[in-house]
């Protein structure tokens, strides 16, 4: 268990055609397969619903943090995990994952890497500082607890 | 503990995101019962600090409350644990499904 998922997909098509398809709201639509209601804009809010059979009245929200052209392209959505009871409530999911779309040109097309992370945020302001400084610490005690879980 | 509490993943990885708490957790990885004096032991925190933890993690599932006599003990709810490792494999095996379809839809369009 991380706190963080990252996937690698190699795509047989020239950069731009991938940026275009992330970046471009109806075609980001079309395979994400969600309704968007307006043009993704940096600092603004994504709103729509989703087209997945099944989750059509699924909303969907999220933030634009970032569109670097040909590059980078992200943005934060809340951490609902899917409790469609908490997103249709109106009560603010304090937590957002950020989702982050990274483009490389590599040889025949694009690496596309997508990176979600915050899944260990804490809301909580008052953090103890109480072992702290044992460097690498989560990741290490997430895989004591994984290697307990597994075991 | 309701369900709901149970099933809240944010709640979950919040809880888990904080060393101290994540002590404990190890801690009680051992499947044991510990009282609150025990778990603090050796810590330079307070006991109410150590109760004001364990209650966080308490409301996100991770771990349960029992009373013996006097005595308040804490353990680990494994399945809590599995929870969590079972959501965010979820969580990736949707994405390697968009990103499926991602490539067929770039790689398909003219």
């Amino acid at each position: 268990m991380t706190d963080s998922i990252v996937k690698t997909i190699d795509i047989n098509a020239p950069v731009d055609r991938v940026w275009n398809a992330l970046v471009d709201h109806e075609k980001f639509g079309a395979w994400f397969r969600v309704a968007l209601d307006q043009p993704f804009e940096v600092g603004k809010l994504s709103t729509g619903h989703m087209t997945y059979p099944g989750y059509e009245d699924y909303s969907w929200e999220a933030r634009v943090l970032a569109m670097e052209p040909m590059a980078r392209f992200a943005f934060e959505w809340p951490a609902t995990g899917g409790d469609k009871d908490l997103m249709d409530s109106g009560v603010p999911v304090p937590e957002w994952t950020l989702v982050e779309f990274v483009l490389e040109p590599m040889e025949g097309g694009t690496r596309l890497t997508v990176t979600e992370s915050g899944f260990d945020k804490v809301p909580e302001p008052r953090r103890t500082n109480v072992m702290r400084d044992n460097e690498g610490g989560w990741a290490e005690q997430v895989g004591n607890i994984r290697d307990y879980v597994a075991g | 503990m309701s369900p709901a509490e149970q099933s809240d993943p944010a709640r979950l990885f919040a809880a888990l995101g904080d060393q101290t708490r994540l002590g404990f957790i190890v801690q009680l990885a051992d499947g044991r019962r510990r009282s609150i004096a025990q778990i603090g032991e050796d810590l330079p925190i307070s006991r109410q600090a150590v109760a004001k933890h364990l209650n966080v993690l308490r409301r996100a599932g991770l771990v349960q409350r029992t009373r013996s006599g006097r005595e308040v003990h804490f353990v680990l709810r494994r399945e809590a644990i599995e929870e969590a490792r079972l959501w965010l494999a979820k969580v990736d095996a949707q994405w390697d499904a968009t990103l499926a379809r991602l490539k067929i839809f770039v790689e398909d369009s003219p």
